[in-house]
């Protein structure tokens, strides 16, 4: 005897949590069903594993055919096929769309493209992540950035209302498809410390204040693209470091205001200038695209190791990043305040997050 | 011109691409009805067209209206070729016919295809001016209303019940024509609907005809089935009760002048008996019944028609209910009714189409209060019959091997062939009729038709419970004075129906009599079988539960007659060991009468299947069931004995694991009704029994060993073992879980509002080696059983819960397959009220008051008094299926909330039960009756037999919920799936299915939303002391 054909149709579509996440986590129908017999389900229901294969079997058709609409989850609101609570459909689709920290961690940076797709296996193996819900996540990702790579207005805002996704998830979004669109490297092994939460916080700030966005909201890829004058203009801060008086005088400034504040106040001193240069400069190479995507590598290497290496707190990288910013008001011979505001400004609050262990 | 039909084509949207190079369609829309078709423009490259077209007028005639779906056809425009169909939408405009229910249909509809399903949706609006000429001779019945409630609908009062209309419409089905063979699938599919939707119309407009000459304005329990007869034609029939229903415009009406419910129900016989009591009747001669003659109609003549059955093939085989509990009891009770007789001879005797007055049945399976006077039992009859085309002499020409195709119009040559079919019909209704009145009952309640058609061959199946009515609810002059003698008697409430109906002295079958528990003074069998739902005011001890009774007998291939032959001789012991079985299990429960009791045989290539569902009840009239001994053929071998008595203890232990599973402590309140006479307990019981033994012969029957009460079970061989082994292993739903296959649970009367409708299917593939009767029946056994099991693990989360009107179904599509289909609902109760069961049981019958009446009292008067009972529904325990359970809402990594809120589309709850809990329906838009075929070419593309079917019903679902949304509904009532035939081919990678669905379009109103208003007028006026200020803050 065996059970050639086997459904269950609900008026109310059912939506079992945790056989949604299995789904989801890309397992197949006889490993979710043997995960769910190691979770106890079958002594606190009296269920017998025949049971659990056909509910399991069920609830997967379920998810395949509702995988269609969670491409554009607007159509899973306003499709009649399937009868699901407003809470549900939220639900639905926020699992969805989330993904894995080990995943994103992968790709972020990377080209959305067949190549990158080609290295799911490997991602796979490497993350432990099935490849299926590798795929899935990876198509999230092209999706949502095919569909609001090229609109105008607020790039969260676009995410939100297009895939409905929560606020929080909607932020991580923006910031996948702005990485992916300037294409910033986040593989390299000195960056391997830094989570997928410090990459989003830096996109956030830098989407905020160094795109096109940020003078003009009425332009296409506002949120997406860097400000290309911004960056042209950046080379004008060069003189910061190129100028010798200004260098000491830039010195002297922060010096004088944060002298017996610091810990690490004379391995400072020292290495003003060294830092003072290696931040300008990041600034000044930032019209090559090939120097964008070194961001953080850059960053990485001219502030974080340095400091990191003469062992200063965190509170005194914030005092002196401060007073750094600062302090450039002071310089007569400085023309470029607001410029400097626009790059330190982000770039402070980038270095602060990205300055951990 | 009686009447314009317009309709106007709004827009569109998530069509498919139907042009690969732009991604894009070009759609526009043909909208159709009868020979008139208008077009919209072509709305160039959009997968959201916006057509808003002007408005197409159809001026038609109103018998039309009634027959012709309006088609909407959606296409996409290509210049060079012909133009590709995207999909249809059907849509009936019955409801838009009679007054009261939709002005106006407009909404969003599912575009379908039957290859492709649904894609996308179209927003139309339908709207019919009725042009009034009410004088001319009338071919049409708009007006009458249809309801598949098989209950007087809530918010109508029932004025007159005048019975049974019937009808049936015949034509050759489009699959089976020649031309099918050159046309594709899906012209050939929507031949198919379009012909189903045609005759639906007609059957509906001809019924409707039939509901206006008998004065009624309605037709209840309306049920209309098809029967796809292959080559022999598709047969489309309907059945219904004609009523004259009044709306309930204020619930004031209902008031006359009594301050409580409780009240008002009893007073019910002694307001409105307008004749008082003439006859003396007491314990001695509790029954006058054959004093009176049933004779619905005056033009009733066909006393010879009960030769008809004489003809037939089969043995029909009447079921009593008592004590075809005694073993030999209901295999002698159904020889008796059995005719066994040659083959029909063909073509032979003409039948005369009978009159449909002369069957006094109601399709009704509750009742408005009263109406129900007693009830003798279930009355079913059989019939094989082979589908045979020199029966439809019209069909020769075209289906003979010739096949000289003429496009046919089928209303002028089925004149004639219907004939048939009616009569073997009319037939199996006067048996059931013959038996009736063999209970002493003149009307049969819960009435309902079947086939089964496998080839050539078909059983007819009709089933109902005999009973006798109050005729106050008739209409006039029909069944005179038959029975006042009943109402003056102040019959205790809840016991009434229980007593029998038949004389005492002649019975039809043995029967095990003793004095009514409740009331002490009539006669009581000491089991009752029924078809219909247990009547609201019973008074019923515990919780019911869903007994099945499963059987297959294997049967040789055979052909044509021979095959009729052998299933006819299959039948009666089918029959008969589906009737022990039940009784087994009933008496495993521990309880004494069955409600809804549905036989269901299903014939097959080579196998019969019988599948019983009925849902247990222990009545608290009737006598406590005595339990189940087992007798041994070979007393001496002492092992043999050990393992009989080892068994007895099992059956004993679960017998009273049952007892406390289902609350059942037979109360000791009923042992002191006040104010009857009862003898002291010790000598009554000595009195009944002298009673019933001197009584008459039928004791001989009896069997004299063991316990009088105790019901034996002889294990004689190894098939008597294998029927108590499968009595002991069906195992009872997990705790939280209760299940009925009626509308409501007895015992459970505190619902709340979360509902979920389901259907299941399952099919099996039997191993066809060594199939023997024991391998079938573990098999089937073992389907049903995994089947529920299922759905109590997919439902649990609605714990407590119970699962209400269980509808199983059996097909047996090939060889060795075995389909069964499910289709219930689930509803959540509250766990903490159903502990209180020391409530009265007129309170319990009024909480769960289905009927209109106590519902719409019930409401005022709780504004005034706060002394009454808690409403059933508090609103607080007002849970909708739309809460979220909080951990869902927890594991959203954000709290604010994702924009989903503004969705479109209006939830549209389905049940099979004729009402909503915790809702009151304030409207019926009309009955939804619709017919779908789906087929696919690339199966395993599309999922395997599994995920085609699982996205053909719930598409059917969307479909039908669309269409209510449509109507301006948000709920369909008594909604049934009629039909689910599946076909496969695997090697070709096909498969086609057809499904039939039909339900009550209705509006509800939540209880919770209407004591919002209420509320504050009782805060006012009524309680300005109780809490009254944290009620106004």
């Amino acid at each position: 005897m065996t059970n050639e054909l086997d459904i269950f149709v609900g008026n109310t579509t059912l939506i079992d949590e945790d056989v949604y996440r299995l789904w989801l986590d890309g397992y197949s129908v006889s490993d979710a069903v043997a995960r769910r017999v190691r979770s106890g389900i079958l002594e606190q229901t009296g269920a017998t594993a025949a049971v659990l294969q056909s509910d399991t079997m069920d609830h997967y058709r379920t998810f395949h055919m509702l995988e269609r609409l969670l491409h554009a989850p607007p159509k899973l609101l306003h499709q009649l096929i399937f009868q699901i609570p407003p809470s549900r459909q939220a639900l639905l689709i926020e699992r969805y769309y989330a993904f894995d920290e080990a995943f994103v961690r992968e790709v972020l940076g990377k080209k959305l493209s067949k190549g990158t797709k080609k290295d799911l296996d490997d991602i796979s193996t490497k993350t432990g992540i099935t490849l299926k819900s590798c795929r899935r996540q990876f198509d999230n990702f092209k999706r949502v950035f095919k569909v609001v790579e090229e609109m105008r207005g607020s790039l969260v805002d676009n995410i939100q209302q297009h895939f409905l996704l929560s606020d929080r998830l909607s932020r991580d979004y923006a910031a996948i498809v702005f990485f992916a669109n300037n294409r910033f490297e986040t593989g390299k092994k000195k960056l391997q410390y830094l989570s997928f939460g410090d990459f989003a916080f830096c996109a956030e700030l830098m989407i905020q204040n160094w795109t096109l966005g940020a003078v003009d909201s009425q332009v296409d890829d506002m949120d997406v693209d860097l400000d290309k004058e911004f960056l042209q203009d950046l080379k004008e801060l060069k003189v910061l470091v190129a100028d010798k008086d200004l260098l000491d005088l830039h010195k002297s400034l922060v010096c004088t205001a944060l002298r017996g504040k610091l810990s690490v106040f004379s391995e400072m001193e020292a290495n003003f200038k060294n830092l003072s240069r290696g931040l300008v400069n990041v600034a000044a190479k930032l019209i090559h695209n090939k120097d964008v995507r070194d961001l953080f590598v850059d960053l990485i290497e001219k502030f974080v190791e340095p400091c990191r290496s003469d062992h200063w707190p965190l509170n005194d990288v914030r005092l002196f990043l401060n007073q750094y910013s600062a302090s450039v008001h002071s310089l007569d011979g400085f023309r470029h305040q607001t410029l400097w505001d626009r790059y330190m400004g982000t770039l402070r609050g980038c270095l602060l997050r990205l300055y951990h262990d | 011109m009686p009447g314009k039909l317009k309709v106007k084509i709004v827009a569109g949207r998530h069509l498919p691409v139907m042009d690969r190079a732009s991604d894009l369609t070009d759609a526009f829309v043909e909208v159709k009805f009868g020979n008139t078709t208008f077009k919209t423009d072509v709305y160039l490259k959009s997968l959201n067209p916006q057509w808003n077209s002007e408005w197409f007028k159809f001026e038609v005639d109103d018998e039309d209206l009634q027959d012709e779906p309006l088609q909407i056809t959606v296409l996409d425009h290509d210049t060079y070729s012909a133009n590709d169909a995207i999909g249809k939408v059907y849509i009936d405009i019955d409801p838009l016919l009679y007054s009261e229910a939709a002005t106006v249909i407009s909404g969003w509809f599912p575009i379908y295809d039957t290859i492709h399903g649904i894609r996308g949706e179209i927003n139309v609006i339908v709207k019919v001016d009725l042009f009034n000429d009410l004088n001319r001779f009338r071919q049409s019945s708009c007006g009458v209303k249809f309801f598949c409630t098989t209950s007087i609908p809530k918010c109508y009062r029932a004025v007159i019940i005048h019975g049974f209309v019937e009808e049936l419409v015949v034509n050759e089905d489009p699959e089976y024509q020649w031309i099918d063979r050159i046309r594709t699938p899906r012209a050939s599919n929507e031949a198919r609907q379009r012909l189903i939707s045609l005759m639906s119309g007609e059957l509906q407009r001809k019924i409707g005809l039939k509901v206006l000459e008998m004065r009624g304005n309605a037709v209840v329990g309306y049920l209309q089935c098809f029967d796809l007869e292959g080559e022999s034609g598709l047969v489309v029939r309907a059945i219904g009760t004609a009523c004259t229903l009044d709306k309930l415009s204020s619930p004031a009406a209902f008031l006359p002048a009594c301050n409580s419910p409780s009240k008002e129900m009893k007073e019910i016989p002694f307001n409105e008996d307008p004749n008082p009591n003439t006859h003396s009747s007491g314990p001695s001669t509790p029954l006058k019944n054959q004093t009176y003659s049933f004779s619905p109609s005056k033009s009733y003549s066909r006393q010879s028609s009960s030769s008809d059955t004489d003809l037939s093939l089969t043995p029909k085989t009447g079921m009593g209910s008592g004590s075809a509990g005694k073993e030999g009891g209901p295999f002698k009770a159904l020889l008796r009714q059995q005719t066994q007789s040659a083959l029909e001879q063909r073509g032979g005797s003409p039948h005369r189409f009978c009159k449909r007055r002369e069957f006094p049945f109601f399709t009704l399976t509750a009742f408005p209060p009263g109406f129900l006077v007693h009830v003798g039992g279930v009355v079913s009859a059989r019939s094989v019959k082979l589908l045979d085309r020199i029966h439809n002499p019209a069909f020769v020409g075209i289906m003979g091997n010739t096949r000289s195709y003429k496009l046919l119009d089928w209303n002028s040559f089925n004149a004639d062939e219907p004939e048939t079919r009616d009569a073997w019909w009319a037939e199996i209704r006067q048996e059931i009729k013959s038996h009736a009145k063999a209970l002493g009952c003149h009307a049969v309640v819960g009435y309902s038709e079947s086939t089964s058609i496998c080839e050539e061959v078909c059983i007819l199946s009709a089933s109902g419970t005999a009973a006798v009515l109050n005729p106050r609810f008739l209409q006039d002059g029909t069944v005179e004075g038959c029975l006042e003698q009943r109402l003056e008697e102040n019959l205790p409430v809840g016991c009434g129906f229980c007593h029998i109906p038949y004389d005492e002295l002649n019975m039809p079958f043995p029967a095990h009599l003793t004095y009514c528990y409740n009331c002490r003074k009539q006669k009581v069998p000491d089991v009752l079988f029924t078809t219909i739902d247990l009547p609201t005011d019973a008074a019923v001890v515990g919780k019911g539960c869903l007994i099945q009774a499963r059987l297959c007998r294997l049967k040789k291939k055979a052909q044509a007659e021979a095959n009729a032959t052998a299933i006819s001789n299959l039948l009666p012991f089918m029959e008969y060991e589906v009737h022990t079985q039940l009784m087994n299990k009933l008496k495993l429960k521990g309880m004494n009468a069955l409600f809804g009791l549905r036989i269901q045989i299903t014939v097959g290539e080579n196998m019969l299947m019988g599948l019983a569902s009925a849902t247990g009840v222990y009545l608290a009239a009737l006598p406590t069931p005595g339990g189940i001994q087992i007798a041994g053929k070979t007393p001496n071998d002492g092992s043999y004995e050990q393992h009989i008595s080892h068994m007895q203890k099992k059956i004993n232990d679960t017998i009273a694991k049952n007892k406390e599973l289902y609350e059942i402590n037979p109360p000791e309140i009923s042992e002191e009704v006040i104010g009857s006479p009862i003898p002291e307990p010790r000598q009554r019981s000595r009195l009944l029994r002298s009673q019933s033994e001197s009584s008459d012969e039928v004791i001989e029957l009896d069997l004299s060993h063991g316990k009088k009460d105790a019901f034996v079970l002889e294990i004689d061989d190894t098939d008597a073992m294998e029927d108590v082994h499968s009595l002991l292993t069906d195992v009872p739903p997990p705790s939280g879980f209760y299940s009925c296959n009626t509308e409501i649970m007895p015992g459970i009367n505190n619902w709340t509002s979360e509902i979920q409708m389901f259907t299941s299917v399952r099919v099996i593939r039997l191993s066809s080696l060594n199939l023997t009767n024991q391998a079938l029946n573990k098999n089937f056994n073992d389907l049903c059983e995994n089947l529920l099991k299922s759905l109590y693990f997919k439902l649990r989360s609605m714990i407590p819960c119970c699962l209400c009107h269980v509808n199983f179904t059996v097909s047996l599509p090939e060889d060795e397959l075995i389909q069964v289909t499910v289709t219930a609902v689930a509803i959540t109760f509250d766990k903490n009220q159903a502990l209180q069961t020391i409530k009265t049981h007129v309170e319990k019958s009024l909480q769960r008051a289905s009927t209109d009446n106590e519902e719409l009292l019930q409401f005022p008067l709780e504004l005034c008094s706060d002394s009454l009972p808690p409403h059933p529904f508090p609103p607080a325990k007002a849970v909708t299926v739309e809460k979220a359970s909080p951990v869902a809402e927890g594991n959203f990594r954000n709290r604010s909330a994702p924009p989903c809120a503004n969705s479109t589309v209006g939830v549209v709850k389905m049940t099979p039960l004729s009402f909503i809990p915790g809702a009151k329906i304030t409207k019926y838009l009309g009955i939804i009756n619709m017919f779908f075929i789906r087929e696919t070419t690339s199966l395993r593309e599309e999922g395997g037999v599994s995920g085609f079917l699982h996205a053909f019903i719930a598409e059917v679902f969307a479909m039908v919920r669309a269409h209510v949304a449509a109507l301006g509904g948000n709920a369909v009532v008594s909604y049934i799936m009629k039909q689910c035939v599946f076909m496969e081919n695997p090697n070709k990678n096909q498969a086609q299915c057809l499904i039939n669905v039909s339900g009550d379009a209705v509006v509800f109103v939540r209880e919770s939303d209407l004591e919002v208003i209420s509320t504050q007028q009782p805060t006012a006026n009524c309680q300005p002391l109780c809490t009254g200020g944290e009620v106004t803050t």
